[in-house]
């Protein structure tokens, strides 16, 4: 080789003289010495790569064998690329702390991860974090096993460093701060719960760093982006995260089922377009798909013809998309790859990915830079189909086939496929477009076991209500068998407990509560009648009388008695749907103890207030027997009898709403108050077991609330479904609320009443 | 005589002069038109800044009749709708109110948000909506047998989600309603294209802003946007404003203060602004 060094001497010299310098007898650093140094003068000053050497010796001296000087040889030039060299005496310190330890083991995974570490955190200071947390670790994980000072090595370290560069794929220098402290923490004396956690293998593990992670999270923003999605798309599909950061094997990409529509949990901002607005495209591109797409018989295509289908089909909905909101389009552009023309060898490797890639952009952007004339010829037919109208997915994989057709290359068959800027961002993996024949969807189907029927024995005889037949515009008479009964009793500490977790919640409802409370007497001044003068403005006119000009004859004042005179039943539909579980917070919850929680805290604020209030619940198990529970009577106070119903309430059975409401409706009707509301809590749209056609309920229900409001009962629905919209307007006209987010609904039921009552 | 002429100026000072813009929905100027005919009492039900205003302005000047209007509040009594007497240097003198006015002139009395007004002061109209077709006056001991071309009109807003703020039924149950809700979207790009003069390509654009808007409703918002706010939007674009600050000042502000819904409509102005 007639390399020289600075110094001028040959290169093979040098690397003798290097060798020597070195001074370890390792064979294996033999094999790769000279390829290090060069590696070493390429990235280090003269003094750098002494400092190396020397560094490197002190390792091999260390007594732990060749590992840690291989690892060092070996990782340090490119790590000093990155962070520059000057970062070796902090590092240096820190292989020197982990050799007094009793962690000397850890020093070769430590280097091993050291390069990768380095390029998530080029910055100094983010380094030097990140070695502090090291040996925080280091002397928090490795001392107090068994009371038995320093004599067991830290089980947490190696796993740790070996997490380090997945950890920090995900988290921010003070996301790993936090999840190591977490960690230590929780498991400080437990070396099998320790590796489990720093190895990222237990579930806590894993859920802490998902709440450090930095970028946008999807359950943070849920809400916004239902809401998207029903404002500018109309489509009210429920949106699913997966994890998008583990494991970077099984690469998942979004997707919608049956389910909804399966959103990453996390994105980061990438190519100036904020997370927020990254989700937003690809929920639009989705509910494009949604809105536009048919799918086709995959059977029918070659793996080939099918990947050209989807290309054509993404860039058809993707241009109906820039039709309706064109203000989209330079999120497109900055999240569309530009794959570079002669990026891709087609002799080595299948560039037909990489031409549909291409071919994609140039659909997109008027400005792109190819040449090629078969691509620029088919930008020009899809632009021809596009004008003429929406097109439709047969029409456009029609053309995708043609394009197949006519691009064919020999080297499209080869195994290697060129992916480089292939992938694009905000695309779904298209698995709607696709039926397949072959495969069966036959589904077992499960039927939910129901619950076993507790027939209470000496039951009062049932009462009869009629229903609603939409299709013949009649009632059927005596229709629906309903049972009236007191609910069973549970123990109401269990809703003063409830009631203890919203104690913050209870003091901001108290406040708004006691702007609502009644004031006895109210003075109504301006009167020009009233049973009393009201001495300062009776002056102020008659000076003005008296001054010539027109008084203001409003003089008297009279007295109102502001009494609430309102009475209020709280219907709760208590039929099997409400076990579902929700997520709150970083947990589960079913939605029957959010309403517990909901229903005690609005039980707490009426008493409050003094309106008469009833609580009861229902569901039914057919027409034969619709179940009606009282949880509170009008003249109960809110106390421990109560608490203990509610504490007891379950969820079973269906929903047969409008017997219900009638026979709410009856005791409202019979209480003296000169306003009456029914409020009514569900989670669904009426059914029943022995219903099919599912608008006769609907109609029923509805059938029930006019039959209220001719009566002077005021009718308000509350729903959790958050596909209500598709029949609670058809039920309660407008007054309904959906309150999509249930885990809030303790805090909104409350508040709903009072600004319904205001 | 001298009280004739007065009633003569009055009514020229109500009547309705020039053509106002109304853009039909469906056939409710001809249903209207059959009310008006028979003189029953006429309820028009819709959110806010739907048309309802316009609709009867529009109505009074298409049968030639005065229109006199009175937006109701919480603090009205009956006294500002019949009339009161006024203390002057030489005694006092009675003043009708605009009730009475038009009772006696046979204008359209349009009492704009009845539900705004107290029980108490809406059941001064109950004589005047039946048979009777009468209005006594207690204070001066008068008996007002209304003018043949007499008609009341009440605009209501069924959205107000307050059981306190509801008609009495024996008050509902006087009127033949009209329903009215915002137009479809071709007909709202009319109104906006006909009230603020901007372009179709603007008052499309700004009508499907309206649809998402509403989309929301009963989602964290409790009204959709106004065609009223459609028509603001629209006038400040013609005016020379950028359209999304127009949109964002106009459409998004007024209606809500909820975080989520503000960043997914001021989101929804820059998609459709491009
Ligand atoms: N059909 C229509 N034709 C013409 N203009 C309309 C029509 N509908 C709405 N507008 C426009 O909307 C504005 C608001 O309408 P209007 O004042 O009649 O609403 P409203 O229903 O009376 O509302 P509110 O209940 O708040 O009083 C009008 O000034 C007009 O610009
Ligand atoms: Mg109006």
């Amino acid at each position: 080789m007639g390399a020289e060094t600075a110094q001028g001497a040959p290169w093979s010299e040098q690397v003798r003289v290097w060798r020597t310098q070195l001074d370890s007898r390792f064979p294996q650093v033999d094999k790769v010495f000279e390829a290090c140094l060069l590696d070493a003068s390429a990235h280090l000053s003269a003094e750098g790569v002494s400092a190396y050497l020397e560094q490197a010796r002190w390792l091999g001296k260390m007594g732990r064998g060749a590992e840690p000087v291989l690892a060092f040889l070996e990782e340090w030039p490119s790590i000093a690329g990155i962070v520059g060299e000057s970062a070796l005496p902090d590092i240096a310190a820190t292989l020197r702390a982990l050799w007094k330890s009793p962690n000397a083991k850890a020093i070769t995974p430590f280097l091993q991860n050291l390069a990768a570490v380095a390029r998530r955190l080029p910055a100094r200071e983010a380094l030097q974090h990140y070695l502090d947390l090291t040996r925080e670790l280091m002397e928090r994980s490795s001392n107090s096993i068994h009371g038995i000072h320093k004599t067991f090595a830290s089980v947490a370290l190696p796993e740790f460093f070996a997490q380090g560069p997945t950890l920090l794929k995900n988290l921010s220098i003070d996301g790993l701060r936090g999840w190591v402290d977490y960690g230590l923490r929780n498991y400080p004396s437990h070396p099998e719960r320790q590796r489990a956690y720093f190895s990222l293998q237990s579930a806590d593990s894993r859920a802490v760093m998902q709440r450090e992670r930095h970028g946008t999270l999807l359950v943070d923003n849920e809400r916004r982006l239902q809401l998207y999605l029903r404002g500018l798309w109309q489509d009210d599909a429920l949106l699913l995260p997966y994890a998008a950061g583990f494991a970077p094997t099984e690469k998942r990409q979004p997707h919608y089922d049956a389910q909804g529509i399966h959103l990453p949990d996390v994105f980061d901002d990438a190519a100036g377009v904020a997370g927020i607005d990254r989700y937003r495209v690809m929920l639009a591109h989705i509910a494009a798909h949604r809105r536009w797409s048919r799918p086709m018989i995959a059977d029918n295509f070659s793996p080939m013809q099918r990947l050209a289908i989807e290309t054509f089909e993404d860039s058809r909905v993707d241009t109906l998309i820039l039709r309706i909101y064109p203000g989209l389009r330079r999120y497109f552009l900055a999240l569309h790859p530009v794959p570079r023309e002669d990026a891709c060898d087609q002799q080595q490797v299948s560039g037909f990915r990489h031409r549909l890639a291409m071919l994609s952009r140039a659909l997109l952007d008027d400005h792109h830079p190819y040449r090629d004339e078969l691509l620029i010829e088919f930008v020009r037919f899809f632009r021809e189909i596009m004008a003429a109208g929406d097109s439709s997915s047969d029409e456009i994989a029609a053309l995708a086939l043609r394009y197949v057709a006519r691009g064919r290359r020999q080297s499209d068959q080869l195994a290697t496929v060129f992916f480089t800027d292939t992938e694009i961002d905000y695309r779904d993996d298209n698995r709607h477009l696709w039926l397949f024949h072959e495969l069966s969807d036959e589904e077992e189907m499960f039927s939910q076991p129901r619950p076993t029927v507790a027939t209470e024995l000496d039951r009062l005889p049932p009462r009869h209500y009629p229903e609603w037949d939409y299709q013949t515009q009649s009632y059927r008479p005596d229709w629906v068998s309903l049972y009236e009964s007191l609910h069973p009793s549970g123990d109401g500490a269990d809703i003063d407990r409830l009631l203890a977790k919203h104690a913050l919640l209870a003091r901001r409802l108290k406040r708004m509560l006691d702007l609502l409370r009644p004031q006895e007497r109210e003075r109504i001044r301006y009167r020009e009648d009233g049973s009393e003068l009201d001495l300062d403005i009776a002056v102020r006119s008659l000076i003005d009388f008296k001054s010539g000009a027109t008084p203001d004859q409003r003089i008297n004042m009279s007295h109102r008695h502001n009494g609430r005179n309102l009475a209020v039943t709280l219907l709760l539909d208590l039929s099997q749907s409400l076990a579902e579980k929700v997520a709150v917070g970083g947990g589960e919850q079913s939605i029957l103890e959010l309403s517990q929680e909901a229903v005690s805290l609005l039980a707490w604020s009426v008493d409050q207030l003094g309106d008469p209030f009833a609580i009861a619940g229902f569901h039914s198990d057919s027409r034969h027997e619709v179940r009606y529970l009282h949880l509170k009577g009008f003249g109960e106070s809110w106390g421990e009898a109560v608490k203990g119903r509610l504490a007891a309430m379950q969820a079973a059975y269906s929903t047969r709403m409008g017997a219900a409401i009638r026979h709410a409706a009856l005791s409202l009707r019979a209480r003296k108050a000169e306003k009456k509301l029914l409020l009514i809590l569900t989670d669904g749209q009426p059914s029943d077991v022995d219903v099919t056609d599912e608008r006769l309920l609907i109609e029923d229900a509805h059938k029930a609330v006019e039959e209220n409001e001719r009566q002077g009962l005021f009718t308000y629905c509350i729903s959790l479904d958050r596909d209500a919209d598709a029949y609670v307007g058809d039920i309660f006209g407008t007054r309904y609320t959906v309150i999509d987010n249930i885990e809030r609904l303790p805090e909104r039921l409350p508040a709903l009443f009072m600004a319904l009552t205001r | 005589m001298e009280k004739e002429s007065i009633v003569l100026c009055d009514r020229e000072q109500f009547r309705v002069l020039e053509e106002p813009f109304y853009q039909q929905q469906s056939n409710e100027v001809t249903l209207y038109e059959a009310a008006y005919a028979a003189r029953l009492p006429v309820m028009v039900k819709g959110p806010t800044g739907c048309g309802k205003s316009r609709f009867v302005e529009f109505m009074a000047w298409r049968l030639g009749r005065p229109l006199i209007t009175v937006a109701c509040n919480e603090d009205m009594t009956a006294s500002d709708l019949v009339g009161r007497y006024l203390l002057e240097a030489n005694g006092t003198r009675w003043l009708d109110g605009p009730l009475t006015t038009a009772a006696r002139i046979g204008a359209i009395c349009y009492l704009d948000e009845v539900v705004e007004a107290r029980q108490d002061t809406v059941v001064v109209i109950h004589s005047l909506t039946d048979h009777r077709r009468t209005l006594p006056i207690d204070k001066k001991g008068e008996l007002l047998r209304v003018h043949p071309d007499f008609q009341l009109v009440i605009s209501y807003n069924p959205g107000y989600q307050s059981l306190m703020k509801d008609l009495k039924q024996s008050t509902k149950q006087r009127f033949i309603a009209f329903d009215f809700d915002y137009p479809d979207m071709a007909l709202e790009r009319a109104v906006l294209q006909g009230e603020s003069g901007v372009d179709e390509t603007l008052a499309e654009q700004l009508v499907s802003l309206g649809v998402a808007v509403r989309r929301l409703k009963g989602h964290g918002l409790d009204e959709g946007v106004s065609t009223r706010l459609l028509v603001y939007a629209a006038t400040l674009i013609k005016g020379g404003v950028a359209p999304r600050d127009a949109c964002r000042m106009a459409l998004v502000r007024p209606i809500t203060d909820d975080r989520d819904i503000r960043d997914t409509l001021d989101h929804a102005i820059d998609a459709i602004f491009a």
